[in-house]
């Protein structure tokens, strides 16, 4: 028993708990936007194991093909597979176990549903890591469509097809993704060079890539409101949603025109506060 | 000044509480107090956020005595409106003058006092306005008498605001240590009073 709850120590950071949850929150989101019957205890157990299961195989696939730029960067080195805590062939297997449980659940739900949790596997692991990482800075383009399947996966259960909302629901999170993560590659952008990870900082230079961001940020605010819009959210709760897309944009356009590390970091925290919010907001709607 | 974590839980909880009255605490005024009101409490629910991500620091940013000007203006022109009708132009006017006036006065440096006298004029009016106005309502009866916890919020943002702003500008009334210290829990107790007062009153 003990072995084993420390095994689950070991394998817990490979998972990104935090990044992980978030998914899962949209996803759970995209399901409850559609307005169904949400009380139905298999079918929300199906969609929150076929979703973790998922999520998490392809982040330690993900781990797993890139434990040697990890092991280069001094922000992931301690990462237990870069540090070699783990065996890698056992991650593998256990990424591919998990990858499948969940693909193979969610087309067990529903075809549909399962087409588009493998496209974010096979978009996350296939495209964004094996095949772009190291060759352009453009690879976060896949990541962030990968990143925006679950929401869409989620509505797509719901509705058992894909509709204008959906889309806009997944454009939102795709959107983000770049404030997010390019706010982040801007922090470490020196361990990124250590490893020969092309970034948007490394080929475009900072003012770019703030630019991008700043542009992703209002496309994200604006593809946001779309889908609550679109999903009837109450007047009050668009206007809380207005709110809080003001900040990220102001905190964008901060970082466009009068550049700090610190403002850019808060960026960077920011726009995961700012989805939290509006995926709440989302399922608050929806109950 | 080190943010602690009961600090951050004070401004989670104004953050939560200002959310909840651009959400629903509004819903049933009519459409210039619900546009001031969102602003007001959506910039106290943004501040309050960065707040949290960026530490006190943020308050070194030129931009408070602006954003701390937006609180107070902007909620005493809604009360204006909501109960003063025959003083709606007027107050508008000087909302719009005080606010752009602030702005110029902190853009360009000058050497005069006249951006602190702007400062506490536009501060003055404004806090004065959100501190009676509720009081007067309530003692007359046109407003339930809880209505006057909004004008205990309107004190309670005008030392507030008055204590930033002149830390701001240079001229501290308390030490840097000791707003740093009240301010959440001030800005709290302010958002409880002006979130009960409109909901209770």
């Amino acid at each position: 028993m003990n072995a084993f709850a420390a095994k689950l120590r070991l394998y817990s950071p490979l998972i990104k708990s935090l990044q992980t949850g978030l998914l899962i929150f949209t996803g759970m989101a995209g399901y409850m936007s559609a307005r169904c019957p949400i009380f139905n205890l298999s079918t929300m157990a199906g969609l929150l194991v076929s979703l973790f299961a998922s999520i998490s195989g392809s982040t330690i696939l993900n781990m797993w093909w890139d434990r040697d730029i990890d092991a280069r960067m001094s922000r992931t080195r301690n990462r237990p597979l870069a540090a070699e805590k783990i065996n890698p062939r056992e991650a593998l297997f256990v990424g591919l176990a998990l990858s499948g449980l969940g693909v193979g659940l969610a087309f067990a739900m529903h075809p549909l549903y399962g087409l588009i949790i493998f496209a974010g596997l096979f978009f996350d692991v296939v495209v964004y890591s094996i095949w772009l990482k190291r060759r352009t800075c453009w690879s976060i383009l896949w990541g962030g469509i990968s990143g925006a399947m679950p929401i869409l996966a989620g509505r797509a259960l719901a509705l058992e097809g894909i509709d204008w909302i959906g889309i806009m629901l997944s454009l939102g999170v795709l959107f983000w993704i770049p404030t997010h993560t390019l706010t982040y590659s801007m922090k470490f952008s020196d361990d990124y060079k250590a490893a020969c990870v092309p970034t948007f900082v490394s080929t475009y230079g900072l003012n770019f890539t703030r630019t991008v961001i700043a542009i992703s940020s209002i496309l994200a605010a604006l593809a946001m409101g779309a889908s609550a819009w679109g999903i009837g959210m109450a007047w009050g709760f668009l206007r809380l949603l207005g709110v809080l897309s003001a900040g990220l944009l102001m905190l964008a356009i901060t970082t466009t025109f009068k550049p700090s590390e610190r403002v850019n970091f808060g960026l960077f925290k920011y726009a995961s506060l700012y989805m939290l919010a509006a995926m709440i907001l989302v399922v608050i709607e929806a109950l | 000044m080190k943010m602690t974590p009961l600090d951050r839980l004070l401004l989670l909880a104004t953050g939560i509480l200002a959310a909840y009255q651009v959400a629903i605490g509004i819903d049933r005024f009519s459409t210039l107090p619900i546009i001031v009101y969102t602003i007001s409490f959506g910039v106290l629910l943004v501040a309050g956020l960065l707040l949290i991500i960026l530490g006190f620091e943020v308050l070194d940013s030129p931009v408070v005595v602006i954003v701390s000007t937006i609180i107070p203006l902007s909620l005493s022109l809604g009360l204006v409106w909501q109960h003063l009708a025959s003083l709606r132009g007027l107050y508008l006017t000087f909302s719009i003058i005080g606010f752009l006036a602030i702005i110029v006065t902190r853009s360009i440096p000058m050497k005069s006092k006249l951006p602190t006298i702007v400062l506490a004029f536009v501060h003055g009016i404004a806090g004065m306005t959100i501190f009676l106005l509720p009081i007067a309502l309530s003692l007359q009866g046109a407003m339930k008498p809880l209505f006057s916890l909004v004008g205990v919020g309107g004190a309670l943002i005008g030392i507030g605001g008055l204590l930033l702003s002149f830390l701001k500008a240079g001229k501290p009334i308390l030490s840097r240590e000791t707003i740093l210290k009240v301010l959440p829990g001030l800005l709290l107790l302010m958002t409880i009073c002006f979130v009960a007062g409109f909901k209770f009153g």
